[in-house]
């Protein structure tokens, strides 16, 4: 088990001892949690499109196979 | 014994499968030598992402069956076996939402893909329940009030009757055996077709 000084220390970081903050917008109510989560895969879809694919160049100049 | 090579039967069932198999996916397809160069994207990677996610799901998951709940709630380790099943969730729908999204700007369906398309699709579909039976088995508060939460939900929509989401026995089992034995059989039948008509190329660049 953990000890209380690690539970403390935790708990500073990350507080959760209270209800979930939402983010209400007409008849979408979500928490704070999930419209994070949702906005990193929009990142991670957006950077998988525009950053290069290590190789790629090289691939398509015909160096590959 | 005779070396020569057994005679083939043309009416066996099994001779019937086996050609039926070869012509579907033969060897050079289901295991290729290479790609073509429009897989060398990233938007291409997190298919095999989820794979492998869901590899790690299975692994961790199949400890936790094994020791029990007792074990993931009161020993250091089963907390982190529980705690490497939660998240290894968490990545395979987060790669999985990201995946999805590649294929449908792409129109993944396209050259007769449609089945590709589908069985992804319902893979995905088949994975949230997959998940809301294992948060409401965890055998705490949380999933007891997970339970209540998805039981008024499912009721409203009048499935309710069909199960019961606050029975941890019928819950466990649907998440250990049925759920994940779709979910396996999905994903393999959405690779190996992937494999018979190839990974979707990108949309062609109009001449200006």
């Amino acid at each position: 088990m953990l000890s209380t000084a690690v539970v403390v220390a935790m708990g500073a970081i990350v507080n959760l001892n209270h209800p979930a903050h939402t983010v209400d917008w007409s008849f979408i109510h979500m928490s704070v949690a999930n419209v994070v989560v949702i906005g990193l895969m929009l990142v991670v879809f957006v950077l998988a499109i525009l950053l290069p694919f290590p190789g790629a160049a090289r691939r398509r100049g015909g160096g590959g196979s | 014994m005779s070396s020569a090579p057994p005679k083939t039967r043309p009416g066996s069932w099994t001779v019937r499968v086996r050609e039926a198999g070869v012509a579907a996916l033969p060897p050079e397809k289901l295991l290729p030598d290479g790609q073509p160069t429009y897989v060398a994207s990233w938007i291409y990677v997190f298919g095999v992402a989820s794979i492998a996610s869901l590899v790690v799901i299975v692994a961790s998951g199949s400890i936790l069956a094994l020791k029990g709940p007792a074990w993931w709630h009161y020993t250091g380790v089963g907390h982190f076996f529980n705690s490497i099943h939660m998240w290894a969730v968490e990545l395979f729908f987060f790669v999985m939402v990201v995946h999805l999204w590649g294929k449908y700007w792409m129109a993944a369906w396209r050259g007769g893909r449609a089945r590709v398309w589908m069985t992804g699709a319902v893979t995905f579909l088949v994975a949230v329940p997959t998940a809301l039976t294992g948060y409401v088995s965890q055998q705490n508060f949380d999933a007891q009030w997970i339970a209540t939460q998805a039981k008024d939900g499912l009721n409203s929509v009048g499935v309710g009757a069909f199960f019961n989401v606050t029975n941890f026995g019928q819950m466990y089992s649907y998440h250990v055996l049925l759920l994940p034995m779709a979910v396996i059989g999905l994903v393999t039948a959405h690779v190996l077709l992937v494999r018979r008509h190839g990974v979707v190329p990108p949309f062609e660049l109009e001449e200006r």
